[in-house]
This record gives C-alpha cells, sequence and structure tokens, in this order.
C-alpha cells in the first residue's frame, strides 16, 4: 500500500512528508516502547511503518535510526511542532489517525499490510 | 590521523549531558549518518544505529555526564561510552531483561521497561560493561564488519 492509500483508508492526516505519499509501505507493527521499536528493528524493519502512541522526539530519532518508512499516530495524537521539524529534517512521513491502535492495525492488517516480524522464537529472544 | 592515505580508524568523540531528555537520540542519529557515509552495511549500520540509542539514553537517564567515543576501522565498529553517574549496584542483575530503576519521566519516554542493556547485548559482537556505585559506568560495544550478516 502506499502512504497515500493508508491515509485515505484510516482517514488520517498528514503532519510531515506530504511530498512522500507515494511511498510504498508493505510491512508496518505497533508499538509504543521505544525499547520494543529497536529491538523488533533489530530484525529489520527498514521501510516499515511504525504504529504508536507514543508522542515524544524520541520517537523520531528512534525511526530515523533504523530507517523506518513512515509513523502513524493513532488516537487522536497530535505530533507537536518540534516533532514535525525534527521528522521533516530526516524525511520521515508523519499521519495522524483518529481510529484507535487496535482498528488501526485491523484495518491495515485486512488491507495487506503485513507485521515486519510475525513472532518472537522465544522470551530472550 | 593521516586521512588522506588512510581514512582508517578514525573516532568521533559526542559529549552527553544526563537529565537533558530534548534531544535524546540526536547523537545515535548522528552515529548513523557518519557510518552511512562510509558506505557500511546497511545491517552493520542498523545494528550500531540500535546499540548507541540504548546507550546514550542510559547516560541521558541515569548519569549526569557522558563520553561516547565512536571507532571506526575497516574491520569493527566499537563504541566506547564513559559516564559519572549513579552507576549500577548489580551489572548482572541490570542485564536481566525487564530489571530497571527507571523513574515516571523515562517511561513516559517510552523507555525504562528494562530492555536497554539486554538489547545491546543482542545486536553487538562484544560487550563490556564495568560500573562502579555512585562514580559512573563504563560500556564499551563492538560489531564486526565483516560478521555483518549477523541475523
Amino acid at each position: 500500500m502506499t502512504l497515500r492509500e493508508i491515509q485515505k483508508l484510516l482517514e488520517a492526516e498528514v503532519f510531515a512528508g506530504s511530498q512522500h505519499l507515494d511511498r510504498e509501505i508493505s510491512h508496518a507493527f505497533a508499538a509504543d516502547l521505544l525499547s520494543d521499536v529497536l529491538a523488533i528493528a533489530r530484525r529489520g524493519a527498514e521501510g516499515a511503518m511504525l504504529v504508536t502512541g507514543n508522542q515524544t522526539l524520541q520517537v523520531i530519532y528512534t525511526a530515523d535510526v533504523v530507517d523506518l518508512g513512515a509513523i502513524l499516530f493513532v488516537r487522536g495524537k497530535r505530533p507537536n511542532e518540534s516533532m514535525v521539524q525534527l521528522a521533516n529534517e530526516m524525511h520521515i512521513p508523519l499521519l495522524m489517525t483518529n481510529y484507535i491502535m487496535f482498528e488501526t492495525c485491523g484495518r491495515l492488517y485486512q488491507h495487506g499490510l503485513k507485521g515486519c516480524v510475525e513472532k518472537v522464537e522465544d522470551e530472550s529472544d | 590521523m593521516n586521512q588522506t592515505e588512510e581514512r582508517y580508524p578514525f573516532y568521533r568523540t559526542f559529549q552527553i549531558e544526563g537529565g537533558n531528555f530534548t534531544n535524546a537520540g540526536s547523537i545515535s542519529s548522528q552515529v548513523k549518518r557518519i557510518l552511512k557515509e562510509e558506505g557500511f552495511p546497511g545491517q552493520v549500520i542498523r545494528r550500531m544505529a540500535i546499540a548507541t540509542f540504548e546507550a546514550e539514553m542510559n547516560v541521558i537517564c541515569y548519569a549526569r555526564w557522558g563520553i561516547l567515543n565512536l571507532l571506526v576501522s575497516n574491520d569493527f565498529l566499537k563504541v566506547v561510552v564513559d559516564d559519572e553517574g549513579v552507576g549500577i549496584q548489580d551489572v548482572n542483575l541490570a542485564m536481566k531483561e525487564g530489571f530497571s530503576t527507571a523513574d515516571e519521566r523515562i517511561r513516559e519516554l517510552g523507555f525504562g521497561a528494562g530492555m536497554g542493556l539486554s538489547n545491546i547485548k543482542k545486536v553487538t559482537d562484544e560487550m563490556v560493561l564495568t560500573s562502579v556505585v555512585n562514580q559512573g559506568t563504563h560500556l564499551e560495544f563492538t560489531i564486526n564488519v565483516k560478521n555483518g550478516d549477523f541475523s
């Protein structure tokens, strides 16, 4: 799916990276803990979309260091001005939907988006 | 260092201010850019960036200040972090996933779940952690460039 299709599907508002809406997103994952984001990205999440409720500058830095393709904020959580500015500098598209996390993930999955990791091997993985 | 003939090894030093959460993550972002410009494999860069991010957050969360040194060479990449701060009482316990002494502020940022050190261990080829309580912590980790296909 392209970001534009995702935007339409989730009636999302675009806060940064509107010039990148043709970007193809094939994988996504959802996390609020940034250490979880980093742990998942360890296996490769390049170009994936992060679905999150985390509203910090650090979520943008995290997305940058592991080369995520976009960040989608759920539950109507608007990124603030400094987050938008940093995301623009780092060319990371920021979208925001009013759907809750569960609905957001469900709708994306239904439309063919896959998780960037299906499951971990065991607790210590 | 003679950059015209021999680019490697070189190192970069970054200062980290403890307790300053505003730009937490910016050093890792710079480290990633340096490694990208040098043309290291994506997997190697990703692993370095993840480990550096966790290390940077640890200093900001738990120390007064710290110095992060990035050493770039042909065969391996190394980061050494020294900080002055509360230190770690029990290094083995701190390495355990889920163990955390984080306060509410750190958790609000989405950190402090007790995964940082084990995340570093998992993405690096070698990791050394020593600490003296109420003095500081020394952390170093290495990633072999040739072994970039680590999964």
